[in-house]
């Protein structure tokens, strides 16, 4: 078992690019590369499964953990580990791969082995990014990401690929040359890519402060583009509407919150609670100005483009926030948001392939031909916008609470209205597409509902909104062990530490948030950790 | 007393000088109706050797031969095998793309290995007369290259070109010598180095430096000295272009290491600005310029010189880091330049009837192998981690941060994101659906053909594209070999110590 546990982050980096290679060596007929690409994808999510199996909650930290000399000099590492935060995001991934392999089943027609073989790239490079401790280990996967991504889009776009694919690189990788810079002045300063070691450079407080700032926002800035933050959403809609959906439910989001809670927050405290109030702000603006544009929208990707806009902005918020309630919630929300979209992404990405349209108002009345589809459809659009017992309600309350308590009131305030416009554009999405007159469209061409193959996948995903709606506590404990928000100046003078906050201590924050704000219930705290250990 | 025989200092050059005069003589002695094409494997066996001969003078000790004009050190190996294995990738790319009727095959290939022996010795002299003559040896066979496709207006005007306005460098570089020789009365590299800082008359030191600098720059192709790049390149075939745009620039970049790290160290608050101002410029002017071209070899050529100012962040590292680092990225710039030029000859065919960006359109339906092979050198040009560019440009900025030059770093990254553009612009041109696939057959035949890839240069194919991974993923090895170069080319000349034992970097 131990022998597993070493290797098993190897393993699921491994496994998608061996699937890869198999895939481009074998010959195109038959859906042979679908069938391999499927299979690969489901043995890595079997893979990644193991990893919440044998994690030890009782632990913080980083586990099954590898660290191997990749380069003597510069002293690059292979350094690999899993914590609270990127466990579930890590098992999320190896999820959405195989939804995405079954998305592209019938949409991806011709040049198949070098579509899935791409994408499996891609899955290794998204499982690298949530991985990797060193910090030139995650900017090559960083970057290595971007790369089959905008091939796919340019290759198997629907209208206009190649210009989203130059828009969509150009808008991510131009924010990365400046932070490859900071990661550089970095190691010019301290001699270590480690993410570890780094953190504990930047804290004791060694490094001139001013260059810190430049630095810490110059991580700000490429993470924001890629979630992205309002107003660095330019690339989003155009992106959407090209991608296929398989690399449409992986564009957006999670990588980019994933690095600003690990690489900004976790090395820059200090920067990051100073920014906060901006990013908080820009957020508020986000939720609201993403859902206003989701309303007026006709093409509905572009519509879910928007929505995606104003959810990750309500993450965004939850992050930035700076309160443990709020990150439990944003974590949560990402793994959520994942869930949902790649239902609805899956569901929206059949009617194109059908109808061969992705204009709103061309659809109506399609409930009574494909009421499987519409079923389907409605359940995950109403655990998008955060109805009770489903999903989208936990993460969604946990950001708002965090926000009102130990934010501001205001904010929340605006953000809660920003909840509920998004009911709004969502449910019109809904009764335009399926209800209300029968449209030409829908008569056009002979019914054809989900089949078995998208419905084994349907319903797993459904169901999994449910138990994540009524039974969170599978996964907030493990998420609770990650990493905390850094507490005030005078809290942390208080405590005389400036990021430590685990275990029980952990427990009562979730329970009353503002009472660990006053600095004698977290020194307590402390003491209570030190006696245990 | 010096055990090691003179004629092994410089056995790769007598090997690659045989080879040469050997395929000239056969080409000469063969009855005029057979096929020439064995030459060029008598050729490419011969590189081979000379390979082979290279990594096996890193047996011998660090040392001088010749009365001190011969250096073989750790970092002469370095470029030797480089320039030895680009030169091998060439020859493999003309074996299976010069056209059979080609007028004097023979000695194109013979050409080639002349230019070889030239560059090896411009690697390891350390006397300016030999540094003269060397570079002489091998930019002649290149005139006489770039100027092979004679039925074109553009092949004797690119050749013309290349002549005149090189010429006049070389004879900056000359003019500079003899003002440092002036000024130390000697022509040793070592001896100038431990004249020059106590010499009467420093300003004949400082104009023979400056003018010393122009005729390398021009060679490396950094602007301001760029101006023939584009012409000669879109005017030779693509095979020479794949060896001129690496191999030359290879031994220039040796040259420059050596007359600024070795002869002239003490002089660094002089050139250190100089090339400052001299990479921020080739940078930009390479990148702007290459935005705005429609032809493929002209924009690679633009490419490449924004290349010659990323190489040349390096420089502003110190000491060992700085020629570590200058050394790795000419290795990992070498393999993935002659890679996608590779590719563009076997995509336009030697007679380039497509030369165009949007000739290119749909290439990775025409032909996936050679489609994905452009996008994965492309990617690596780019900067794509996990590929040789990545890890040269890596290497390069970060010694250039350790040596303080934060802002030239800034200016290159950002210049990296802006080249990013014009190397997509062809990638996702190849990555295309091509527009009228059915109804019209306007996609060119010729490309189909010109697709075919033969077992020499599928040979090429696989050097470069090995060399580009390896560099990127597993660099340790050819580091270590940089780093070694690095040590000798610090070192004293006295000292004759080992020279270590590197392994050696794939070309």
């Amino acid at each position: 078992m131990n022998e597993i546990n070493n290797s098993i982050l190897t393993l699921i980096l491994l496994l998608p690019l061996a699937g890869a290679l198999l895939v481009l060596l074998a010959p195109d007929r038959v859906k042979l590369p679908n069938w391999i690409a499927l299979l690969t994808s489901l043995a890595t999510f079997g893979l990644t499964l193991h990893l919440p199996a044998h994690f030890d909650k009782a632990q913080t930290g980083f586990q099954f953990v590898v660290n191997l000399q990749w380069i003597e000099k510069p002293a690059i590492f292979y350094h690999l580990g899993v914590d609270g935060l990127s466990l579930w995001l890590v098992v999320l991934v190896g999820l959405l791969a195989p939804i995405g392999v079954i998305a592209s089943w019938n949409a991806i027609r011709e040049r198949r082995k070098l579509f899935f073989a791409l994408f499996l790239v891609q899955q290794t490079a998204m499982f690298g990014v949530f991985l990797s401790l060193d910090l030139i280990l995650y900017y090559g996967f960083w970057e290595l990401s971007l790369v089959p991504m905008a091939i796919l889009i340019a290759m198997y776009g629907r209208k206009d690929g190649p210009r989203a694919a130059l828009k969509f690189f150009l808008f991510t990788f131009i924010p990365s040359a400046p932070l490859l810079v900071a990661i550089l002045w970095l190691y010019a300063r301290t001699g270590s890519f480690d993410f570890a070691t780094l953190q504990l450079w930047i804290a004791s407080g060694a490094l001139p402060a001013g260059a810190l700032w430049w630095v810490a926002l110059t991580f700000l800035f490429a993470f924001a583009v890629k979630v992205p933050v309002f107003p660095l959403h330019g690339w989003l809609a155009d992106t959407f509407s090209e991608a296929p959906v398989a690399l449409a439910m992986v564009v957006a989001g999670k990588l980019g919150l994933y690095s600003m809670l690990r690489f900004h927050i976790g090395l820059f405290p200090t920067q990051a609670r100073a920014v906060a109030p901006l990013l908080v702000g820009l957020a508020v603006i986000g939720i609201l100005y993403g859902a206003c544009l989701a309303l007026v929208q006709r093409d509905f990707w572009r519509l879910m483009a928007f929505a995606a806009l104003s959810h990750l902005s309500l993450i965004t918020l939850g992050i930035y926030g700076l309160t443990l309630t709020g990150w439990e919630g944003a974590v949560y929300q990402i793994l959520n948001h994942g869930v949902v979209d790649g239902a609805l992404f899956l569901l929206l990405g059949l009617l194109y392939d059908r109808y061969r349209t992705s204009e709103i108002n061309a659809y109506g009345g399609l409930a009574a031909k494909l009421p499987r589809t519409a079923t389907f459809f409605v359940f995950a659009s109403l655990a998008m916008i955060g109805l009770p017992m489903l999903g989208g309600f936990v993460g969604e309350f946990m950001i708002l609470l965090g926000t009102f308590t130990g934010v501001s009131k205001g904010w929340a305030i605006a953000a809660t209205l920003g909840v509920i416009l998004g009911a709004a554009y969502m449910l019109w999405l809904v009764q335009r597409l399926f209800f209300g007159p029968e449209s030409a469209l829908a008569t056009s061409k002979p019914p054809e509902d989900l089949r078995l193959g998208q419905l084994t996948v349907l319903w797993p995903l459904a169901a999994l909104m449910l138990v994540m709606g009524i039974a969170p506590m599978f996964w907030l404990p493990t998420i609770q062990t990650g990493p905390h928000p850094p507490l005030r100046p005078q809290q942390a003078a208080a405590t005389q530490y400036p990021i430590i906050l685990h275990g029980t201590c952990a427990a009562a924050a979730h329970e009353a948030p503002e009472l660990i704000a006053t600095s004698e219930l977290a020194a307590k705290c402390e003491s209570n950790g030190e006696g245990q250990r | 007393m010096n055990p090691v025989p003179d004629i092994f200092r410089i056995l790769p050059e007598v090997i690659l000088t045989l080879t040469g005069v050997l395929v000239m003589l056969l080409d000469a002695s063969l009855p005029p109706r057979w096929a020439r094409r064995p030459l060029g494997w008598v050729a490419a066996f011969g590189t081979t050797f000379a390979l082979w001969a290279s990594l096996w003078q890193i047996s011998l000790p660090m040392g001088t031969g010749f009365s001190g004009t011969v250096e073989t050190s750790a970092f002469t190996v370095f470029f030797h095998v480089l320039i030895c294995g680009l030169v091998l990738v060439a020859l493999l790319l003309s074996l299976d793309t010069l056209p059979e009727e080609s007028h004097h095959q023979g000695e194109f290939y013979a050409l080639i290995v002349f230019g070889a022996v030239g560059m090896c010795l411009l690697t390891g002299a350390v006397e300016l007369l030999l540094v003269f003559i060397a570079l002489e040896i091998s930019s002649i066979a290149t005139y006489v290259l770039v100027g092979y496709r004679k039925n074109t207006a553009r092949g004797p005007e690119a050749a013309i070109k290349y002549f005149l306005l090189g010429s006049f460098a070389t004879a900056f570089l000359l003019y500079g010598i003899a003002l440092i020789f002036g000024a130390t009365g000697t022509t040793e590299i070592y001896e100038i180095a431990r004249l020059a800082p106590t010499a009467p008359n420093h300003s004949l030191i400082l104009a023979g430096l400056g003018l010393m600098l122009v005729g390398i720059l021009f060679k490396v192709s950094a602007a301001p000295f760029h101006v023939w790049t584009p012409d000669v390149y879109e005017g030779a075939p693509s095979p020479v272009v794949a060896l001129i745009s690496t191999a030359p620039k290879a031994a220039a970049f040796a040259l420059l290491l050596r007359v600024v790290y070795e002869m002239l160290p003490t002089l660094r608050p002089v050139w250190s600005p100089l090339l400052w101002v001299v990479a921020v410029l080739s940078m930009t002017v390479g990148n702007l310029a290459a935005l705005r071209q429609t032809n493929v070899k002209r924009m690679l050529a633009y490419s490449s010189i924004a290349h010659a100012g990323y190489l040349l962040a390096a420089f502003a590292g110190l000491g060992n880091d700085g020629i570590m680092a200058a050394c790795f990225y000419i290795a990992a710039y070498a393999a993935m330049n002659v890679g996608v030029f590779a590719v563009v000859t076997l995509a336009s065919g030697y007679d380039e009837k497509l030369p165009l960006i949007d000739d290119f359109r749909g290439l990775i339906y025409r032909s996936p192998l050679l489609g994905s092979l452009l996008i994965f050198f492309l990617a690596s040009l780019v900067g794509i981690p996990f590929t040789g560019g990545f890890f040269g440009k890596f290497i390069s900025f970060s010694t250039a941060i350790g040596g303080g030059a934060i802002w030239l770093v800034i200016i290159g990254l950002l210049n990296s994101g802006l080249a990013a553009a014009y190397y997509l612009r062809l990638a996702l041109a190849a990555a295309q659906r091509p527009e009228h696939d059915s109804n019209e057959k306007s996609a060119p035949p010729q490309v189909a053909q010109g697709a075919r890839v033969g077992i020499a240069v599928g040979a090429a194919l696989l050097l470069a594209v090995a060399a580009t991974l390896v560099l990127g993923i597993i660099p340790g090895d050819v580091l270590r070999a940089a780093e070694a170069g690095a040590h000798t080319l610090q070192a004293p000349p006295a000292e004759s110590g080992a020279p270590g034992n590197a392994v050696e970097p794939q070309p």
